[in-house]
């Protein structure tokens, strides 16, 4: 897989009758870590959401795998994983209940390797718990749990390093960049001070893209 | 965090049916309802409430009460699933899993059905299983009562179905409570008429088949039309937020 998962040409989006940015265009290639930078409402979320498919305010095109994605949304869906600010995580629900639930439509998995991602994401003993007792920083370490056990090639990440606190950043950095290293492809929006070798940057609000 | 879980990559091309997504849907609202039983009792009670006040507020006559019975009881049950509407989207949108509902790779439309059933599981039936002992209470006799639980049952997920293209239209609004009903009330108006329509008939010991069969008509129309367009309604309100 070395031709580009994720092709961006030309993308143009507007909101609130401004324009958050135009002729914006980059490849996600398999292997890589992509860092979106920008000043507050630059449109990094924006641009994440379009990524994902939740926006559809934009123009432009969008290729996933060579192809234009309007005619294969699916396979996009099946292969791209997006965890947003919001972490689609339910208080009423424990973590088990949380991640079954969350894995149920994309790949079913025994509940001895979803309680083993719990603990990896250092939940250990809280996997029975209702979310609502849990810390927003715990809250948070429920949904990057899937990370651990995600098999989709593209994962979209907004403000994933949010209420995690220093070790758990260092642990996700280096979880990007094994990601990296096995053949994923990684788009993350983050304030924290980003730095992977090799890491491609998507630099908004200045209206200019650099690559290094 | 350790990742020896993982598989090896590729890109994947088959995916959990659309079946089983559906079940998972629909058993996660489930244990989330149940979580938050008093959540689950405020359709019934206002249905409970309105019934029984009714005949303290106009007139406790059996005479009176056996003509409108049927009408009352339509008229309640259809505002208390149109008050239980507006949380069949709602928490789901603010905490995230409305994103990952919508990015799940099956055709959104089933995913939205799963929780329209959920919903109608959760508010429409009860009232329907609550309605005999409601039907006593205004003195309706054992026919009337028998085909009014058969309306409800046929249409309260007409009113639950048609109730998710406007709770999914109204999403991303702060003030979606008065526009949800405006845009609702008058599309389950029809639903109405021949729900009580049939009990009237029913009670005047004319056939009601054709009445039936017209609500079974509407249910058809309403499962096979209304995901498809709360789906689309969601992928809009979603897109704004």
């Amino acid at each position: 897989m070395s031709e580009p998962l994720l092709q961006a040409v030309d993308l143009q989006c507007e909101r609130d009758e401004r324009i958050l940015f135009r002729d914006l265009s980059f490849s996600i290639l398999p292997g890589t870590v992509t860092r979106v930078e920008g000043p507050n409402g630059s449109g990094k979320t924006t641009l994440l959401r379009m990524l994902a498919g939740l926006n559809d305010a934009w123009s432009g095109n969008l290729l996933w795998c060579g192809k234009s994605r309007t005619g294969q949304r699916e396979e996009f869906l099946r292969n791209t994983l997006y965890l947003g600010h919001r972490p689609g995580i339910k208080p009423l629900l424990t973590p088990m209940e949380n991640l079954r639930a969350l894995t149920a439509g994309r790949r079913p998995l025994p509940d001895r390797v979803l309680r083993q991602a719990l603990e990896g994401t250092g939940l250990a003993g809280f996997q029975d718990v209702p979310c609502r007792n849990l810390s927003a920083g715990q809250q948070r370490r429920v949904a990057l749990a899937r990370l651990l056990i995600a098999d989709e090639p593209l994962w979209l990440l907004d403000e994933v390093f949010t209420a995690i606190d220093a070790s758990g950043v260092n642990a996700i950095e280096q979880l990007l960049q094994q990601r990296a290293a096995e053949g994923g492809a990684v788009v993350v929006t983050t304030h924290h001070d980003l730095r992977l070798p090799g890491m491609q940057r998507i630099v908004l609000g200045g209206g200019l893209t650099d690559e290094c | 965090m350790n990742a020896d879980c993982r598989p090896a990559l590729t890109l994947r091309q088959d995916t959990v049916g659309a079946l089983a997504a559906m079940q998972a849907v629909f058993a996660r609202d489930m244990k989330v309802a149940f979580r938050q039983r008093q959540d689950l009792l405020n359709p019934l009670l206002f249905f409970v409430m309105v019934v029984t006040l009714f005949p303290l507020g106009v007139s406790p006559e059996v005479s009176f009460l056996r003509e409108a019975g049927a009408g009352i009881l339509w008229v309640a049950a259809l505002l208390s699933v149109l008050l239980s509407l507006d949380h069949l989207f709602r928490h789901d949108f603010d905490d995230g899993t409305l994103e990952q509902l919508v990015l799940q790779p099956q055709p959104l439309f089933l995913l939205v059905l799963a929780k329209t059933a959920a919903h109608w599981v959760l508010t429409g039936l009860p009232l329907v299983l609550l309605t005999p002992v409601l039907g006593v209470m205004v003195h309706l006799d054992g026919n009337s009562i028998g085909v009014l639980c058969l309306t409800l049952l046929i249409g309260t997920p007409v009113l639950s179905l048609i109730g998710s293209i406007g709770a999914a239209l109204t999403l991303g609004l702060r003030s979606a409570g008065v526009l949800l009903s405006l845009l609702i009330i008058p599309l389950y108006i029809p639903v109405l008429i021949f729900g009580t329509g049939t009990v009237a008939s029913a009670a005047e010991g004319a056939p009601v088949g054709a009445y039936l069969a017209l609500m079974g008509a509407f249910l058809v129309l309403a499962l096979t039309l209304a995901p498809f367009a709360s789906a689309a309604a969601l992928r809009i309100s979603l897109s704004n937020g």
